[in-house]
């Protein structure tokens, strides 16, 4: 579904954020990728839909090209959700206008076609009440359920997830896991960037380890948790699951 | 296209334009900057001061300085400097005045107002730490603004007054409706006597242009390096 | 103060037999409004196109938004005034200039143009500030949803930067209205103008200025409270503008 070979990236001439990264995320797959801050995480998975330039290598996304001049972005962006650690809703339109905008003007639904969408999935995240609000109304878990239904109403074929729960208080980061938990049940595709190990554990099936730009491990959920080959991966996972 | 234009008006006129013109419009802009400075200046500590009578004087003058076009400014205080002479002078008619001190009294009256309104913000932006810090060193209020305060907060909107005095700088040229001859009025002037509008109209702007260019690239890499420092 | 003051004279008939001194003022400031009006509708939208420019990742297009905004900031706007009335219809085609000196009304097509444009060099710095004060992420969610830029800009960052901006713009509104008045030197006899001319009728000089300083202070409370309430009718809820 998503193939990542060899991507380089640079800022600037004397930065390179990511270096040589190779991986891939099969159909129906569930992929943690962790690591420090500043690591690169986040810059890869913006890389998967071109929200960030890279300068080699190439990621290829359900058979088309991401890197590829020809390539429609839109539409391809467009089949692959994305959800943001600042959930990044419109705060000028109303929850359900949040999620009807892109399915009008992008896929081109109807109006009713896509208010019938976006209430069946705010049903799903239990938000059917707060359709009217607006997103300052809502709190933050509230807030990064609606932007998971934003990005399903889209009828994605792989979501990726940039630091979900980084930005909420403790007490709300359950609410949206939970979600996401049964969305990888269901057999979505998923690429998450996150520092909860239990999400991982509970449903990934591979986990991905990057540091200074590099992929560290890539290693079955069950080999990384048991045995990190890497004294990095090592001293990571004893900083974060020491609390 | 400028075939029929003589481009040598302008070369004839230069002295005229700029020993005359010129520095007419410099000397207005830098006494009117400075005089609108020191005046905004007292006119902020007032708004500031905490006592509300004085304050709502104070918001009251800003107000009604920037509800006004400069233009109608500009007749008021042409019409009105000769009787407030009189007033001060206690002659027993309106005292005459120049050109150059009734447009420079109000360019330093209607400045004031805006100049008051950056000093107003800079000095809001000094933390409350900094004249608490020199009280308890003993200094009076006087002394903590005039060593403390204002230093800091002049240094923090020097690149906004800078940019205001660009526009001040501009704005002289509406002195023209009193018929006097600042740089552009000193271009008009030879524009309508030597039938030459196009060229001198041209020429004018062109040295407008370049001057406010200059300054505000100017007052750019000012900007640029008190964020470095900061 | 031996001034003889006679406030019964804007009742007086003014000698241009066009009804009373208040009468004149009054059209003056009809003239003011219309001409303000006008050229704001310009500003707005050259300034908002020219925003935007500024704001685009195309670095072509911000250099030219970056020169128009320095073309119309630094040159003084009786300088433009005197640009666009008395050199251009002599730098265009002989029969073009002799439309352009022939046509009616041409100091006040002449004012909203001059004024329109020079403002909208203004606008254009507060609507690229406004869409700059956005977080980077907002265009990234738009973008991810398959957005394009132009929908971006026009469903996601214009509507959040324009409620933004919207104190700024109000007092470049305000700018606008004042100058109008500079448009007395290329003969449009606004309120200013008027107030002059029945100055120079009347000889009451204070009285005419009084009765213009008036209307000015007028305009400026009805345009304040107006923008105050559109503000209020288009304010998100919840959503706290200036954070």
């Amino acid at each position: 579904m998503i193939e990542i070979s060899h991507v380089d990236k640079w800022y600037g001439p004397s930065f390179q954020a990511l270096r040589d990264c190779t991986t891939s995320v099969a159909k129906g797959e569930v992929v943690v990728v962790c690591g420090p801050s500043g690591s690169g995480k986040s810059t890869l998975i913006k890389c998967v839909n071109a929200l960030e330039p890279f300068q080699a290598g190439e990621i290829i996304l359900d058979g088309i090209k991401v890197n590829d001049p020809k390539t429609d972005l839109p539409k391809l962006r467009a089949r692959v959700g994305m959800v943001f650690q600042h959930f990044e809703l419109f705060p000028h339109l109303k929850i359900i206008e949040n999620l009807c905008l892109a399915q009008e003007k992008v896929l081109g639904r109807s109006h009713d076609e896509a208010m019938a969408k976006a209430a069946k999935l705010l049903d799903r995240v239990g938000l059917k009440d707060h359709a009217r609000k607006y997103p300052a109304e809502l709190s933050g878990g509230q807030q990064q359920r609606v932007a998971i239904a934003r990005a399903l109403a889209m009828d994605p074929i792989a979501m990726l997830f940039d630091e979900p729960t980084s930005a909420l208080d403790p007490e709300m980061i359950s609410e949206v896991l939970d979600v996401m938990v049964d969305l990888a049940r269901e057999g979505m595709t998923m690429m998450v960037v996150t520092h909860e190990m239990g999400f991982a554990s509970k449903v990934a099936h591979r986990v991905i380890f990057m540091d200074q730009g590099e992929i560290v491990e890539d290693a079955l959920k069950t080999d990384f948790f048991g045995s990190p080959r890497s004294d990095r991966a090592q001293k990571f996972l004893s900083k974060i699951l020491s609390h | 296209m400028f075939a029929n234009f003589d481009f040598d008006v302008i070369r004839r006129s230069l002295g005229y334009l700029f020993f005359d013109g010129m520095t007419f419009t410099l000397t207005l802009t830098g006494l009117g900057a400075l005089g609108g400075l020191i005046f905004g200046t007292l006119i902020a500590l007032m708004r500031l001061s905490g006592y509300r009578l004085l304050g709502r004087i104070a918001g009251l003058y800003v107000d009604l300085m920037r509800s006004l076009p400069l233009v109608l400014v500009i007749f008021w205080f042409y019409f009105l400097v000769p009787y407030i002479g009189q007033w001060v002078t206690g002659s027993s008619r309106p005292i005459r005045v120049g050109a150059f001190t009734s447009s420079l009294v109000t360019f330093i009256l209607f400045e004031a107002a805006y100049f008051s309104e950056i000093m107003r913000a800079g000095i809001q932006s000094i933390s409350k730490g900094q004249p608490a810090a020199a009280s308890a060193l003993g200094l009076t209020y006087a002394q903590s603004m005039r060593y403390v305060v204002l230093p800091q907060a002049f240094r923090n909107m020097l690149p906004v007054l800078l940019t205001q005095t660009i526009v001040l700088f501009q704005d002289t040229s509406l002195v023209y409706v009193l018929s006097i001859p600042d740089f552009l009025g000193a271009a008009s002037k030879v524009a309508q006597r030597d039938g030459r509008l196009v060229e001198m109209y041209l020429f004018a702007a062109v040295v407008y242009f370049a001057i406010s260019c200059f300054a505000s690239f100017g007052v750019r890499r000012l900007q640029a390096r008190i964020a470095i420092v900061r | 103060m031996n001034y003889h003051w006679n406030w019964s004279i804007f009742f007086e008939p003014a000698p241009n037999g066009t009804g009373t001194y208040l009468d004149m003022l009054l059209s003056g400031l009809l003239l003011t409004i219309e001409t303000s009006l006008c050229a704001w509708i310009i500003a707005l939208v050259f300034g908002a196109v020219v925003g935007v420019m500024r704001t685009l990742p195309s670095k072509a297009a911000s250099r030219i938004g970056f020169a128009y905004v320095e073309f119309f900031r630094n040159m003084p706007l009786l300088v433009q005034l005197f640009i666009w009335f008395f050199v251009l219809p002599e730098i265009v085609p002989q029969d073009w200039g002799l439309w352009l000196k022939q046509m009616p009304h041409a100091p006040f097509y002449t004012a909203v143009i001059g004024i329109g444009l020079f403002m909208s060099a203004r606008v254009a710095e507060q609507t690229r500030a406004g869409v700059n004060s956005l977080p980077r992420g907002q265009k990234m969610a738009a973008t991810a949803l398959g957005l394009t830029t132009a929908q971006t800009y026009r469903y996601v960052l214009l509507p959040m930067a324009f409620r933004i901006i919207m104190p700024p713009l109000t007092s470049e509104f305000l700018s606008t209205i004042k100058n109008t008045s500079v448009a007395i030197t290329i003969g449009l006899i606004e309120l200013t103008g008027e107030a002059r001319a029945m100055q120079e009728f009347s000889f009451q000089v204070f009285e005419a200025f009084t009765g213009a300083t008036v209307l000015y202070l007028l305009i400026n409370i009805v345009v304040v409270v107006a923008m105050r309430f559109l503000e209020r009718s288009i304010a998100i809820p919840g959503y706290i503008t200036g954070k």
